[in-house]
């Protein structure tokens, strides 16, 4: 699509730079760690060494006898509050400081308030607990067995370690479908537990003014006005009022969701603040941040396929156990436990689908976040892209034709999905083909018959996944009640330049340029003269944040309708200026001119500046607008990738010697901001494919807890991406649009595990579970007596 | 991961430096680059009182050939080590092994003697100093000695430097024409401490065959390893295939890794032989064309 404004607009399709990159390129990003206030106190967390065991006692007099140290807050201080315990956003609960027990290693133990970050630090040694510990449950199968301890001994009445059990689709035409069918498939799949590991890890300064009453939290959320609101309800019985709450989310240095969750810390510190009636700052650290915040996907899944002889699948099959650790703190909208999961016919016309979910406690932190995901897609495309290969094995198909067999096709949008959803549109084959085309598909299975004959292992995987994001609307979507809308409030000032506020928040995503772009688009201002703000709770409308990719479907919607209000508005003050009917006026970007005289024409600068000094009688001054968009559907931006590996016989290296992302976003806002969501999302993906996990051990000691052993892929791991775009544009969002900031991380494990099995499937391999370390290749390699 | 508290000196001198070593006894440490003294301090892993900072030191870091010896100073960073001129064109060993220690942040700050004198058998350095027979020049209160390599490391993170001694100089004799050196490592991604690395450092006789070889394993025990087996095994015979293949066993056949995130023994172990032989091919390849 050509932009339609100019480069000075800088409107929709122009890869404007980004207006927020001179300061962080600078080093003067603004973050939660750059607060200082004065009087500002310093808060430490003790932490637990077990992971289920019973607190006999916490020792603070050495702790308060060092100079600085002035307060030990421990799950009795809070109990006095009632605040020992908070509601997750799944309403289930979760300690904030324990009082009887822990229920994971590195839980939060007791607080230590001191005037120095160092001391604060010197306070948590100091600080004794005694403990017994209890047995430990990791595996959240054996939690299921009869007889396993049962965790959540604080719930009365709870006899097991089950949380949830959730179904979806048709379990009688399911079972039909599997026993008619020619050929079935079945395989097991394990997500393991990553973690986002953002830059900058969580924290907040929390700012009580005893005063006033009044409480300022700076704090690294993506979801601020939530937060205010949840802040509101869960402290309202200690004096905290919404009207008297100001949450502020500064610079943030990545979320991918796990900025969603309310942690522990943030709840100390801010209790901290109102007892003490002094700022107090808490920002983990490193091992902190892995170890205890919420985790993503742990995810066991049983992917079936039904399939005719041919190739058309008949049904699909799916049972997930999701291990939420001690408590279920996910972060999905209300009504959907296991998240968008049901997505999981991906791409495919299936007709029949079932899907059986359950949750289960472990002694494991509380979770889990939608990382750069929106709501378990990325577990369900895992599952259906990799079911695929696996039946593409079993008939000795070639993976790009069963799928080409099986793609809804593209005169068939709106399609409604066996498990309910109305995918908005998509074109399927058309992305396939492409990427085969530029990749050289057919070229590459020459190459690699000709490698196989001599011995070396190469393995060409394709992933083309549907994802479903921008949650969504108020009839289905909603987080604790609060319907899944978001805003954008346009004010135009007269010198013809704008701020735009929104609810929702950028972690990266380049929000202040994209969204000026959309009010550029729109209104013909330069998106260089539109000021983005958002973050601040007692400025910005309210929303319910930036996650799930659902800024642009949402607040970026929003965006364009607001402006479209002012637009409006600025086409009467125009009529009334040049004497015509409203109906006489044509709108290019920028100027309304008189129909056939074009001579005659008035800029929205110009009509800016009248709409405050010569506006029509009768009509108000200014010229602002706001919006609150409920999204008609959600939006279904798909893509195909292609990955090549080449694998190390000797040491069972996986080498990605290319992957080539074709996607498919609907219209574009800002291209070059897409490629580089893609790259990040890219890599992202091959993270968990070859390197992430946090596993336990049996006594549930966390290993990967420290960048030493949690593997995120630098520079020098990450293969040089190839990136293009087919253009679909989504039919109900006012731009087109749909979301990208997940397509990648969702899209691209898959076609990593598919290369890696197809290097291996002459040898009968038909799965590998994630992360595929060398050495678990090399064991693969050797079983099959391959090695080198 | 904030440290316990300390002192901290930073002697501008080598004599000044000793008598503060020798002032605090028990609870003083030298800190050379600090990438491994640092982390433990951070993680409360290790404590010391007094932190003796050798870095104002002036004559510390340098690299040259004399008499017959390549004297490497005790404070010579890796990234001086890994850009000399004189290191990439005849030290093939020590030039890989530096271009993989840790990443180019860390090895702006790490040191030679550092990596050396922390007796950590994962790190990259005591291996190759292994193969290369290096001798270990230490300063202390009654003046220099030299130590052989062979009896420098003596466990986990135990060396034979006293603690009241500075490491000071490495020396590496100079190899002979048709010499040759490769340093393979495997590792997770860059950064990381080997899953297993071989060190190889060899010269060629005149009809081709192996006329002395020194081969050092990283991360396959508590303290670096010699292949002293494998090493006499190949000395004296025409490098085939076979004989490499059967030098590189030898080697792994002393291996006693512990699994770890990095992998289990049984893989540790085969990758050392893996490595091996490929360490022991490229460092022929390079002998031949030197
Ligand atoms: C992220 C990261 C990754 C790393 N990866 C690798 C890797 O892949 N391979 C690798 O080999 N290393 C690695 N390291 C370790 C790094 O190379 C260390 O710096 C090095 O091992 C120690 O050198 P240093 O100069 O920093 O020593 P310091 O940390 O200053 O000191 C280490 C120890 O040696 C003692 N010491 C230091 N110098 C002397 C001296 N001259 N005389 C007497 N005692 C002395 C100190 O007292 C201390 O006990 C890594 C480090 C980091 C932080």
């Amino acid at each position: 699509m050509e932009p339609r404004t100019s480069a000075a607009i800088c409107g929709m399709g122009h890869s404007m730079k980004r207006k927020e990159d001179p300061r962080f390129i600078r080093g003067q990003g603004h973050y939660v760690d750059d607060i200082k206030l004065p009087g500002m106190l310093h808060m430490d967390i003790v932490r637990s060494p077990y992971a289920h065991a019973k607190i006999l006692a916490i020792h603070t007099e050495k702790a308060l006898a060092i100079p600085g140290v002035l307060a030990v807050i421990t799950g009795e201080t809070l109990k006095g509050f009632n605040l020992h315990w908070m509601p997750t956003l799944m309403s289930d609960t979760q300690m904030v400081l324990p009082v009887e027990k822990v229920m994971y290693q590195a839980q939060e133990v007791a607080a230590v308030i001191a005037t120095d970050r160092y001391i604060a630090a010197d306070g948590v040694e100091a600080v004794e607990v005694e403990y017994e510990p209890l047995p430990v449950v990791v595996d959240p199968k054996k939690a299921l067995e009869p007889g396993a301890p049962v965790l959540r001994t604080d719930k009365a009445g709870k006899t097991d370690n089950h949380i949830w059990h959730w179904e979806t689709g048709d379990r009688a035409a399911t079972e039909r479908a599997f026993a008619e069918a020619d050929v079935t498939v079945k395989q097991d799949m394990y997500i393991p537990r990553i973690h986002v590991a953002s830059i900058e890890t969580c924290g907040c300064v929390a700012d009580f003014n005893k005063t006033d009453t009044h409480l300022t939290v700076y704090m690294t959320t993506q979801a601020p006005h939530a937060i205010r609101t949840v802040f509101a309800l869960v402290a309202g019985h200690v004096g905290l009022s919404e009207e008297k709450i100001r949450v502020i989310s500064p610079d943030l240095g990545g979320g991918f969701g796990g900025k969603v969750p309310v942690y522990p810390g943030y709840v100390i510190a801010v209790a901290a603040s109102v007892v003490i009636g002094k700022p107090i700052k808490w920002v983990e650290d490193r091992m902190e941040n892995l170890q205890a915040d919420s985790f993503a996907r742990d995810y066991h899944m049983t992917a079936e396929l039904a399939a005719k002889k041919d190739g058309t699948m008949t049904a699909l099959r799916i049972k997930t156990l999701a291990d939420h650790g001690y408590a279920d703190a996910a972060a999905n909208p209300s009504k959907f436990p296991a998240g968008l999961f049901s997505i999981c016919t991906g791409s495919y016309d299936i007709k029949t689908a079932f899907t059986e979910m359950d949750a289960a406690y472990t002694n494991k932190p509380p979770g889990g976040v939608a990382y750069r995901c929106s709501f378990r897609v990325t577990e369900a495309v895992h599952a259906i892209e990799r079911v695929t290969d696996v039946l593409a094995a079993e008939l000795k198909m070639d993976p790009a034709e069963l799928r080409f067999k099986n793609f809804i096709q593209a005169d068939k949008f709106p399609y409604k999905s066996a498990l309910g959803w109305e995918y908005d549109s998509g074109n399927y084959k058309a992305a396939l083909e492409k990427a085969m085309e530029r990749i050289g598909y057919a070229e590459l299975r020459r190459e690699q018959a000709e490698k196989r004959a001599k011995g070396e292992l190469m393995g060409i995987g394709i992933c083309s996944f549907t994802e479903i994001v921008g949650a969504g609307p108020s009839k289905d979507f909603d987080i604790l009640g609060i319907k899944m809308f978001d805003s954008a409030e346009i004010r135009i000032h007269p010198t013809g330049k704008a701020i735009a506020r929104f609810g929702t928040k950028s972690q990266g995503q380049g929000h202040e340029t994209t969204y000026a772009q959309i009010v550029a688009e729109e209104l013909g201002i330069p998106a260089a003269h539109i000021q983005v703000e958002e973050g601040d709770t007692d400025t910005a409308p309210y929303g319910l944040g930036t996650y799930a990719s659902r800024s642009t479907p949402t607040a970026g919607a929003a965006a364009a309708v607001a402006a479209r209000k002012i637009r409006d508005k600025a086409k009467k003050i125009a009529a009334y200026l040049l004497e015509v009917s409203e109906d006489d006026l044509e709108w290019e970007p920028g100027k309304f001119s008189v129909k056939g005289a074009p001579q005659k024409s008035k800029t929205i600068q110009e009509l800016a500046f009248a709409a405050y000094t010569n506006h029509p009688p009768g009509m108000e001054a200014g010229l602002e607008a706001v919006d609150y968009y409920d999204p008609p559907n959600l939006t279904f931006p798909f893509g195909s990738y292609i990955c090549v590996v080449d694998i190390d016989r000797g040491t069972g290296e996986v080498k990605v010697r290319r992957f080539l992302a074709i996607d498919d976003c609907g219209n574009i806002i800002n291209p070059m901001i897409v490629d580089g969501q893609i790259h990040g999302g890219l890599s992202m993906g091959l993270a968990p494919a070859l390197f992430e996990e946090i596993s336990y051990d049996e006594s549930g000691n966390i290993s990967g807890g420290s960048f030493m052993d949690y593997l995120v892929p630098t520079a020098m791991e990450t293969p040089n991406w190839e990136t293009g775009k087919t253009v679909t544009p989504c039919p109900h969002h006012p731009l087109g649009a749909k979301g990208v900031g997940e397509s990648a991380t969702v899209g691209a494990p898959p076609a990593i595990v598919n290369a890696v099995v197809d290097a291996l499937s002459h040898l009968g391999v038909r799965h590998i579970e994630i992360p595929m370390t060398p050495e678990k290749v090399w064991n693969i390699l050797r079983e099959k007596g391959v090695a080198e | 991961m904030i440290p316990a508290t300390f002192d901290y000196h930073s002697p501008q001198t080598l004599e000044d430096a000793l008598a503060l070593l020798q002032g605090h006894p028990d609870d003083a440490k030298v800190l050379s680059g600090g990438q491994s003294l640092l982390p433990l301090l951070k993680l409360r892993l290790g404590a010391a009182g007094h932190l003796i900072d050798i870095g104002r030191i002036p004559g510390l870091e340098y690299v040259k050939e004399e008499g017959g010896v390549l004297k490497i100073g005790g404070r010579t960073r890796e990234s001086a080590l890994e850009h000399s001129d004189l290191i990439q064109t005849k030290y093939p060993l020590l030039a890989q092994t530096a271009a993989v220690i840790a990443d180019p942040l860390v090895r702006n700050l790490a040191t030679v003697g550092g990596n050396l004198a922390h007796g950590d058998p994962a790190n990259d350095h005591p291996a190759t100093m292994l193969a290369l027979r290096a001798e270990v020049v230490a300063t202390g209160p009654n003046g220099t000695r030299t130590i052989p390599i062979d009896q420098f490391f003596l466990g986990l993170f135990s060396t034979a430097l006293a603690p009241d001694e500075i490491l000071t100089e490495i020396r590496i004799p100079v190899p002979p024409a048709r010499s040759g050196g490769s340093y393979v490592k495997l590792e997770r991604k860059v950064g990381d401490f080997a899953t297993a690395a071989s060190a190889v450092q060899l010269t060629l006789g005149a009809g081709g065959e192996v006329a002395s070889v020194g081969i050092g394993l990283t991360n396959a025990g508590p303290t670096p390893l010699r292949a002293a087996d494998a090493e006499q095994y190949l000395t004296g015979k025409q490098p085939s295939a076979d004989v490499i293949a059967e030098a590189a066993r030898r080697a792994s056949a002393i291996a006693t890794p512990s699994a770890d995130r990095r992998g289990a023994i049984e893989y540790k172990r085969q990758m050392a032989r893996v490595l091996t032989g490929r360490a022991l091919k490229q460092a022929i390849e390079w002998a031949k064309e030197h």
